[in-house]
């Protein structure tokens, strides 16, 4: 999809996005000439559905993990069904973020910390925090995860 | 009328791009595929004939002839495939390239939704809370195209998917893998198989697939005192399906309850000397030599 601001007649470029957590999605598009923004509002249903699909609005910021779907639309999957590979690079985890991760279902927790991970490197980040993980979650939409 | 611009009208980028994203995924069980020789599509388009442990027998009897094979329980809801070989629940090795499938002890390479969770555990989507239905079709595709591309299945000269009931998987089979995919017909003898089973494949040659031919199951029972096969349903669904479809019928495999008490237990080796399973093995010489050609 495409968004236009009819007064300038100017496609509007994606903002941002952001996942309020409760099931709803918000994506922000703005106008280059005036600058009006716009945020595209879906309801839990439309957000879902676009989720089974295994496909982002406003773009994937990083890449697909392996199970993706799976991981994340299982409800109580097995502890310790999967052994996920480190993420490269030189990131490192605050005392807080490592609490909190660890609250994550064992389940989905290994795919988690990675997606986490290659956002912070992605973006230069040497340091994941629990503010990090807040900005990645609506950044990413990682619904229930 | 004020005219505003289409969609097409634009020149900028689609940052969206759902097209796109959903053509990166086909790509990628493209690639996944390349290494694959054929995907064997089991499905019978109606419960209760078998299927699954047919699907299963099948891909073990088919390694144990020396080819390298996979099985992918497509029966997203109902696995089953896990149990039949007596696999049990290992850690699953995820790395860059994907999800490493865990081998029975033949070398067979399995992945089914039993594997991610605890024995007794129901299996249960987070469902959206309005128009699960559709929300739940999408899903289930999604984790197929994942069995499909996300696992690391190395080079397989088959790959048997389980196809539960429906035309579904059966479809988005011809969409991912259209070149590489036949399907193996399993039916019941009776009427109510026959029509079931006649139409489901029917569909499947209407919507382009190519099939490989026919199995029936259940054709006789084998007596547990004489080991001789006596009749078990009436009807010829085999026979008659096969003709109707001018598709080869290719094994009759009689219910044998040593057999049934060998995937009981998850013992597919029993299973493989049992009478029934010796069928299934003459079933995997016929289908080992139509996958050649
Ligand atoms: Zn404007």
């Amino acid at each position: 999809m495409k968004f236009l601001c009819i007064e300038c007649d100017e496609q509007m470029h994606f903002g941002e996005r952001q996942l309020p957590g409760d099931g709803t999605l918000a994506a922000v598009f703005r106008c280059p000439e005036c600058g009006r923004e716009v945020a595209m509002l879906t309801n839990p249903m439309e957000t879902q559905v676009v989720s089974a699909l295994g496909i982002k609005i406003g773009g994937r910021e990083v890449p697909e993990q392996p199970f993706e779907l799976v991981r994340g639309s299982l409800e109580g999957g097995r502890e310790g069904a999967f052994a996920d590979a480190p993420a490269p690079g030189p990131v490192r985890w605050s005392d807080a973020a490592v609490e909190r991760l660890a609250v994550v279902p064992s389940f989905v927790r290994g795919m988690v910390k990675r997606i986490y991970a290659d956002y912070a490197r992605e973006r230069g980040i040497r340091e994941i925090t629990p503010e990090i993980m807040d900005r990645a979650r609506t950044d990413l939409g990682l619904e229930g995860m | 009328m004020r005219r505003i611009r289409t969609y097409a009208d634009l020149q900028g980028p689609d940052r969206s791009g759902l097209d796109q994203q959903v053509e990166a995924q086909h790509e990628r069980v493209a690639r996944r595929l390349e290494g694959i020789g054929t995907v064997l599509a089991v499905t019978s388009g109606k419960g209760g004939v078998g299927k699954s442990l047919v699907a299963a027998t099948l891909a073990s009897a088919l390694v144990s002839r020396g080819l390298k094979g996979g099985l992918l329980d497509a029966d997203l809801n109902g696995p089953s495939a896990p149990a039949f070989l007596g696999l049990s629940r290992p850690t699953l090795e995820v790395t860059d390239d994907g999800v490493v499938p865990p081998s029975d002890g033949r070398g067979l390479r399995v992945m089914s939704t039993d594997l991610l969770m605890d024995e007794r555990a129901p299996l249960r989507w987070r469902e959206p809370g309005t128009g699960g239905h559709l929300w739940r079709s999408l899903l289930e595709r999604g984790v197929f195209r994942e069995f499909l591309s996300d696992v690391v299945w190395g080079r397989l000269d088959v790959l048997v998917v389980d196809t539960p009931p429906g035309p579904q998987r059966l479809a988005e089979l011809k969409e991912l893998a259209p070149n590489r995919t036949r399907v193996l017909g399993v039916t019941i003898p009776t009427s109510a198989s026959r029509t079931a089973v006649e139409r489901s494949l029917r569909l499947a040659v209407e919507g382009g697939l190519l099939l490989l031919g026919l199995v029936e199951n259940m054709a006789g029972y084998v007596c547990p005192a004489c080991r001789e096969v006596g009749p078990l349903h009436p009807g010829e669904a085999g026979e008659s399906i096969a003709r109707a479809l001018g598709t080869p019928l290719l094994g009759r495999v009689p219910f044998d309850a040593e057999a049934a008490a060998c995937a009981e237990r998850g013992d597919m080796e029993g299973l493989l000397s049992s009478r029934a399973g010796r069928e299934i093995g003459r079933l995997a010489d016929v289908v080992a030599e139509g996958l050649g050609s």
